[in-house]
């Protein structure tokens, strides 16, 4: 299973992986938000919390469709899932491998793209820390919808639309979380729940998404 | 009817046997909803009286009460239905789920649509962010995600078994999301203070209408899905009989 998650790592930052591709495109969307909306610092400060954890939920959208998408094609999908390793391991490594590639470098980013929206710094810890504790979930959730859309051939589109409403309650929660704690309140209940989500997913999906790619290898 | 007094509720997942039966009933069910909705919407509509702060737009409550339970109903039809797919595997029970997804959608819209009527000339503004309106369009985007799974995929078992799924995964995201948006809403905004709670409001001159047009809405329903789920397993009759054809 480490070999797996070596293997997923490596093929995602090489050549053609699509490893700066999510960093690139958290970059963009937090700078064209400004000109949306107009260059003042209050106000991109006040919605800065929601900017930024739409940005990188976005991003992580971005290559969730490669998580099993070229096993597919190649086959080694079919190999690892007649493999001994059990397939639930396998596709949690998997995710796991996503996270370390994509969520783990939006959440080391992330405070450096805040200083662009003018983010109050009491925020800039909270913005680390609901980043760290919710893109798990983003992953673990993304790798459940990759495997339901694994065997179409233009599935890319499909598949924001079955995983954004799944993203809603993470959402909610993280973005509240950093808001509160930006401005100083108490997010203690947001966190928690937060962190509650993240827990439940990583421990149930890799089961549906193990089934549902035994759905689709049928 | 010979066996009649032993037959399970199982064996209507015999396509023959649940086309016969609902074919059946279906004319009963469409008429006896016909009859109800019209007697509560004439009823509601012009035998009572104004509401004191609500004029006459209190009356697009014969609509947009039913729709939205309605809406919410369809999702758990669809998972007792994708249960029993995924535990029993009766095709029947499969294209039923299918049939009512649409209908679900259709009720979840007119409840929004006539929600943002009403809140027009009640709240001053067609939409607010509150919990119930926001978990509502949620509840949209998971009808138009399912759907548009069943469309995806050509093998009808893969693409069953895989909505299936979603619809399991759905319902506890869709209620975790009611949650979410319950405790969003009352965080920093104060739009929950909107939010009305319809039973407080309803007085009893609305209330038999109100509940006869829910009746009417339901049997509606039932009716809706009956036809529909026929309509699917006729057209899975005629890619059989057109495959049988081409072979022979």
């Amino acid at each position: 299973m480490i070999a797996i998650l070596i293997r997923d790592m490596r093929l995602a930052m090489r050549a053609g992986g699509g490893f700066g591709l999510g960093l690139a495109f958290f970059l963009i969307v937090v700078v064209l938000v400004p000109f949306g909306v107009g260059p003042q610092s209050a106000l991109l400060g006040k919605i800065a919390p929601g900017i930024l954890w739409v940005g990188a939920l976005l991003a992580c959208l971005l290559s969730l469709d490669r998580i099993f998408a070229l096993d597919f094609e190649d086959g080694s999908l079919d190999l690892l899932a007649t493999a001994p390793v059990p397939l639930e391991g396998v596709v949690a490594m998997k995710a796991l491998a996503h996270w370390l590639t994509t969520g783990l470098p939006l959440t080391i980013a992330a405070p450096f793209l805040a200083v662009l929206l003018n983010m109050p710094e009491a925020g800039f810890g909270w913005l680390v820390v609901t980043l760290a504790i919710g893109t798990p979930a983003l992953s673990f959730i993304g790798t459940f919808g990759a495997a339901l859309t694994v065997g179409l051939k233009r599935g890319g589109l499909l598949l924001s639309l079955l995983v954004l409403p799944l993203y809603v309650p993470t959402l909610i929660f993280g973005a509240e979380a950093l808001r509160r704690g930006a401005e100083g309140f108490d997010n203690i209940t947001p966190l928690l729940m937060l962190a509650g989500i993240t827990a439940g997913v990583v421990a149930l999906l890799p089961f549906v998404a193990a089934a549902t790619i035994r759905i689709n290898l049928r | 009817m010979l066996k009649g007094r032993h037959m399970s509720f199982w064996e209507y997942a015999n396509p023959k046997l649940f086309m016969q039966t609902s074919g059946r009933f279906l004319p009963w069910f469409a008429s006896l909803s016909l009859i109800t909705l019209v007697a509560g919407m004439v009823w509601g509509y012009f035998l009572t009286p104004e509401a004191e702060n609500f004029g006459s737009s209190v009356k697009i409550i014969y609509i947009h009460v039913p729709a939205a339970l309605m809406a919410i109903n369809a999702w758990m039809m669809m998972l007792v239905t994708s249960l029993v797919w995924l535990i029993r595997r009766h095709h029947v029970s499969a294209l039923a789920a299918k049939a009512a997804a649409p209908i679900g959608m259709t009720m979840t819209l007119i409840a929004l649509f006539t929600g943002a009527i009403w809140g027009q000339p009640m709240w001053g503004t067609y939409w607010a962010w509150d919990p119930r309106l926001t978990s509502f369009l949620i509840l949209f985007l998971f009808y138009l995600g399912y759907i548009a799974l069943w469309e995806a995929i050509d093998d009808p078992d893969t693409a069953a078994d895989l909505t299936s799924v979603l619809c399991l995964v759905g319902s506890v995201f869709a209620l975790l999301s009611r949650y979410a948006v319950n405790f969003w809403s009352q965080g920093l905004h104060q739009a929950a203070s909107l939010s009305m709670d319809k039973e407080e409001h309803v007085s009893n001159v609305y209330y038999w209408p109100l509940l006869l047009c829910i009746a009417g809405f339901v049997l509606l329903f039932i009716a809706l899905v009956l036809m529909r789920t026929r309509t699917e397993i006729r057209s899975r009759r005629m890619k059989a009989l057109i495959a049988r054809e081409r072979v022979a």
